[in-house]
């Protein structure tokens, strides 16, 4: 018998440009139907977990079910607070680099439930290896604009002296691990510092972010093995945000399943959240670092957002998804939730949002120009070269130090 | 002091410094229970604890990136890749990150760590367990790329590697981990207890980083090498009967290039011999050292010994081998020119 011809294939998303977007067949089970088990529950008890869905914030704004973190309104003032400077600051610093004051610039837009409300859930001394777009860590944690922003352009009071691509920050002060830009590598990276934390009996944990494209590197397979393995102190974040620049998720794997999912195989509990609800994603988080700091181990979260957004600077999203795509995302937008949610419960208003929005605008616009003092990328005042030369090693080796002499600075 | 041989030698180390920093945690595959495939691990589980010295997944680039996320916790971490021929997954950890940490932290995280590894051929291992891969690490800012030739520098180096600031891969020479061949893959190897570098001091020592060894003083040639074919290049040199001078470079980056200057600029003829491939290998690195700060002084071109650019190949391993006799042509042509031998 004449065998049937095979044939390749090859993920396609539902829409491209000119294409209506339709999300009709994404499963999204109503807020408060998923219960919030013990955290010393089995990974193997939790399966389920990481094909569901757990929202906490309801159409109408109101927080309902297990998972409800019953948050103090200082705190969801905080992290409103957080996620509109987030934005307010991405807004400035993108029209920044479009002004030729930077070379590169992104955007988290849509996405700051995420870094923001995990940097509040997380402690002090918790390390967090972020991907490049958890900027809201750094402003949830109150770091110093007018420090990011001497980072972004390259200036005289940058801290990485000029070293690192804009928005390649480093703190460790803040509990901010260096941003590689190689893709996931600081996944495991993380893993290794949460064992050294309980080789060391501290009490401190780890926490570490990718995108759903970076769940193909080999890296990320490394950081789920070694934490199973070692029951590491580490929260595994995967931002799935539906786009690695032009690829849609179904080219890292999110078309035959979700990347919670990931967690099964590797016998880690695996929890699936709408990120785009900031109590929903606080209290999944919570969850994961309770379980984590009593010693019970790590935990995976597939955080399900939109970048609404250019990868960055450098991409045009309009050449591969329909341009109305992010505002038809059905999960909406994350700031304006937590907004109807805090109006809801009388903590809030209308008013008071739009005067919060300018005072934020007001305080970015005067980061800038203080950051902006200190010069721009080959603008003003500039870094000396010789920094080149430096922290390559702890002492510099002769060859650096003629290599320096010869360009003579 | 005791007699070891290379083997014992880096278990001392790693012992010396485990027991002086609780900082100091060693492991690898099979590293932990098994004390390693060579053994250089053996014991130290059990003196240490399994929390201390243990196993790992099969899977490189983990093992490097944990090392690495310890290092920036503030341990010292000592790892394993069982052999350098499986570096390779881990290459994006150690030359994107490791190398990097304090350039682009501006010193804010560091990665103070040692990769160690054997290294190079001589025993019947085929393509995937015969490699020198130092050269593609020497091209990477931010490393130091050591390889000892003996018992006492690999203790006295491994330690000053493990107390250095910045990430160290420390290769070792396999096929001389029991004793010094010389190449004749013909003739017994002598073992390190016949050897005066087989005499290892029991408590802590440094070799520091970047300082190379001349093992044989002489006034014709200069010999440039370092690893198994320090001892090639050694009996080379005594069949020869020339009066050569040998230099182990022991750190090849950062390269002790005041050692070789001031040996070129006295002999006048260089020979360089290293075991890795010759097209873009550490030779060529020395070749244009040597150009540059003893042209004038040269009195010959300068050699290279090295392996084939092939995969290293498995039945045509000792023509491969770049073994004494291949050597000893090299010190004839570079001394021929004037017609001394």
């Amino acid at each position: 018998m004449k065998a049937k011809p095979l044939s390749l294939h090859i993920p396609e998303p539902k829409a491209r440009p000119g294409d209506t977007p339709d999300f009709s067949d994404l499963e999204i089970p109503s807020a408060g139907t998923v219960s919030r088990p013990a955290v010393d529950t089995s990974a193997k008890a939790m399966h389920d977990y990481a094909y569901d869905l757990v929202r906490v914030l309801d159409d109408d704004g109101n927080a309902v079910g297990d998972w409800d973190p019953k948050l103090d309104p200082d705190i969801l003032r905080q992290g409103l607070r957080a996620m509109m400077l987030t934005r307010a600051y991405d807004d400035r610093m993108y029209r920044v680099q479009r002004q030729g004051k930077t070379s590169f610039y992104l955007k988290c837009t849509g996405e700051e439930a995420i870094a923001c409300s995990q940097a509040i859930a997380l402690q002090d001394r918790d390390m967090m290896f972020p991907s490049y777009r958890q900027q809201g860590l750094l402003i949830a944690r109150g770091w110093s604009l007018v420090d990011m922003m001497n980072q972004v352009y390259s200036n005289t009071k940058d801290r990485l002296k000029g070293r690192q691509l804009p928005i390649m920050y480093s703190s460790k002060e803040c509990g901010f691990f260096t941003i590689s830009g190689n893709l996931g590598t600081q996944f495991c990276q993380a893993v290794g510092w949460a064992m050294a934390s309980a080789y060391k009996g501290d009490t401190a944990i780890a926490a570490s972010w990718v995108g759903d494209g970076t769940t193909a590197e080999a890296d990320f397979h490394s950081g789920m093995t070694f934490a199973s393995v070692y029951q590491a102190p580490v929260i595994l974040n995967v931002v799935n945000n539906q786009w690695a620049i032009s690829s849609y998720q179904g080219f890292a794997g999110g078309e035959q399943t979700t990347f919670a999912s990931r967690a099964v195989g590797y016998g880690l509990p695996g929890l699936r959240v709408d990120g785009n609800d900031f109590l929903a994603v606080y209290a999944v988080t919570k969850w994961a670092e309770e379980r984590a700091r009593n010693n019970l181990g790590p935990t995976l979260i597939e955080h399900f957002t939109y970048r609404a957004d250019a990868h960055s600077t450098s991409d045009d999203p309009s050449a591969y998804r329909p341009k109305e795509e992010s505002e038809r995302w059905p999960l909406g937008d994350p700031i304006e939730r937590l907004k109807d949610h805090l109006i809801g419960l009388g903590q809030w208003s209308e008013e008071q949002h739009d005067e919060l929005a300018k005072e934020l605008k007001e305080q970015v616009k005067q980061a800038g120009k203080e950051a902006e003092a200190n010069g721009t990328l080959g603008q003003g005042p500039q870094l000396s070269a010789k920094y080149m030369f430096e922290d390559v090693y702890k002492e510099m080796p002769w060859h650096l130090r003629e290599q320096r002499q010869e360009l003579g600075v | 002091m005791s007699r070891m041989n290379m083997i014992q030698a880096i278990n001392s180390a790693l012992d010396t410094m485990m027991d002086r920093d609780p900082d100091v945690l060693v492991f690898g595959e099979d590293v932990g229970y098994f004390g390693g495939v060579f053994r250089c691990t053996a014991g130290l589980q059990e003196k240490y604890g399994p929390t201390r010295c243990f196993d790992t997944p099969i899977a490189e680039g983990g093992i490097v990136a944990t090392a690495i996320g310890m290092a920036a916790y503030g341990l010292r971490p000592v790892a394993e890749i069982q052999f350098a021929d499986y570096i390779y997954p881990a290459f994006d950890q150690i030359v994107s990150e490791a190398a990097r940490m304090r350039y682009r932290s501006s010193g804010e995280f560091t990665s103070p760590m040692v990769i160690r590894s054997p290294c190079g051929g001589g025993i019947f291992g085929g393509q995937t367990h015969s490699q020198s891969p130092e050269g593609l690490f020497t091209h990477v800012a931010g490393l130091k790329t050591v390889m000892p030739s003996n018992p006492y520098d690999a203790k006295g180096l491994l330690i000053a590697s493990i107390e250095d600031d910045d990430p160290v891969l420390f290769f070792e020479p396999k096929r001389i981990y029991n004793g010094p061949f010389d190449g004749h893959h013909d003739r017994p190897v002598q073992p390190w207890t016949k050897h005066a570098k087989g005499e290892v001091p029991d408590e802590y020592y440094r070799i520091e980083l970047g300082k190379a060894e001349v093992t044989r003083a002489g006034n014709d040639l200069t010999i440039l090498t370092y690893g198994t074919m320090v001892h090639v290049a050694e009996c080379a040199v005594e069949e020869t009967g020339v009066d050569a001078e040998v230099i182990d470079l022991r750190t090849l980056l950062p390269i002790d290039v005041e050692a070789i200057e001031n040996s070129v600029k006295k002999t006048g003829r260089c020979v360089i011999v290293h075991e890795a491939t010759k097209t873009s290998g550490f030779g060529a690195e020395l070749m244009a050292l040597v150009q540059e700060r003893c042209f004038y002084h040269l009195e010959a071109p300068i050699e290279r010994v090295t392996g084939w650019d092939t995969p290293y190949p498995h039945a045509f391993e000792w023509e491969y081998f770049p073994g004494p006799a291949r050597v000893q042509k090299a010190i004839r042509k570079v001394l021929e020119i004037e017609g001394v031998a």
